[in-house]
């Protein structure tokens, strides 16, 4: 029974939140007031580990949320249950997008969507460097400008843009040399 | 079959290196399944991330549905999506049984301040890459500065503007945009 419960919860969760994982975020605390299933501060603790894990961080609650209701059936039945409206809706859009994908109007829609996207995704991009690049932080504590870069990530952003260019690796070889970066030099600061 | 099974281990790659959401995916999609194996076109990539904010649900398992169709119809989908949960659901349940203050590992948090350097990297070529095709002209130009600005000082505007509503003002003005534009060239 608890494993329908976790099954319809977050097929709601996966039905409503759209734009993103992080859009799951306050059908979890309603989750965690009304069923008592999980805390807040486990919610916060998940958004850490989901930053540090691969995978969306929507998915990764669910898993997490469902582990600590009901062990590992638990994490299983909440994951599918979150993955399944999303999976069910993008399957009826590809039906009709290949049905009207020589449709004028939605050629046109597409010239305004592609902007769009790559706008978003460029948000998402200043918005991980805000975090990774500079110390949002210091120009208010009285620092000078330099404080304000991080200068040893911005030294190994530039080694990375150029490296990536020259050397056609595959990006995950690129993924492992930054964390072996970050561990030897003590990026996180600690 | 045999193609299912290339689907399924095509994303369980994916899901198992993606770090950082949904758009830390598209360089991986660019290079493992646009220029490797030549399953999807970049515009193609640019169509579902666009849908797959506005539609309900992760991005990323929104964008893996989408290629798995495209390839395989229903099969194809559940194989994509399922190769790319596969990983991550492993993961978070070996963290949730062992290691409740992984986040708080020294050695963690430093490899994750190095991995988040690459993939703002990542995610800056794949604007790159993807510059031409998206943005053909001034007024799409225009569009991509107007969309950029509302959605990175979101926080400075007086009302938060959800991503969904954004989507579908684009594309929108871009059916009213072109038609007009297609008018004027036959008067």
């Amino acid at each position: 029974m608890i494993f329908l419960q976790l099954f319809l919860q977050f097929f709601k969760t996966g039905l409503f939140s759209v734009g993103g994982g992080l859009a799951t975020l306050p059908f979890l605390y309603e989750m965690s007031n009304n069923t008592g299933w999980f805390t807040h501060s486990d919610v916060a603790d998940m958004i850490a580990v989901s930053e540090s894990t691969p995978g969306a961080i929507g998915i990764n609650m669910a898993t997490f949320a469902g582990y600590l209701t009901s062990g590992v059936p638990g994490g299983i039945v909440a994951t599918i249950g979150l993955a399944a409206p999303s999976v069910i809706i993008i399957i009826i859009i590809s039906k009709l997008l290949s049905q009207f994908k020589d449709n004028k109007y939605v050629e046109r829609a597409f010239y305004g969507l592609r902007p769009a996207s790559i706008a978003m995704i460029s948000a998402a991009g200043i918005n991980v460097a805000r975090i990774a690049l500079v110390h949002l932080g210091a120009l208010d504590e009285g620092g000078n400008i330099l404080d304000f870069f991080n200068l040893p990530a911005i030294v190994l952003a530039v080694i990375l843009f150029t490296a990536s260019k020259k050397l056609k690796w595959h990006p995950i070889i690129f993924i492992a040399i930054s964390a072996l970066v970050g561990i030897v030099f003590h990026f996180g600061g600690v | 079959m045999k193609e299912l099974l290339e689907l399924y281990v095509a994303f369980l790659r994916i899901g198992a290196v993606n770090f950082g959401g949904g758009y830390a995916m598209l360089p991986l999609l660019e290079r493992d399944l646009n220029e490797k194996r030549h399953w999807t076109t970049t515009e193609e990539l640019m169509d579902y991330f666009a849908i797959g904010q506005c539609t309900p649900g992760v991005i990323a398992l929104n964008v893996s549905t989408f290629i798995g169709y495209k390839r395989k119809k229903i099969p194809g989908a559940l194989a994509a999506t399922i190769g790319f949960l596969t990983i991550p659901i492993m993961i978070i349940l070996v963290i949730s049984a062992f290691l409740t203050n992984f986040a708080d590992l020294p050695v963690v948090k430093n490899a994750f301040a190095g991995i988040r350097v690459c993939v703002c990297v990542l995610i800056f070529q794949a604007v790159l890459r993807l510059w031409k095709k998206s943005v053909p002209d001034n007024i799409a130009l225009i569009l991509y500065l107007v969309i950029f600005a509302v959605t990175v000082f979101s926080g400075l505007l007086p009302v938060k503007v959800p991503a969904a509503v954004l989507v579908i003002t684009a594309g929108i003005f871009g059916v009213i945009w072109q038609t007009a534009r297609e008018r004027r060239r036959q008067a």
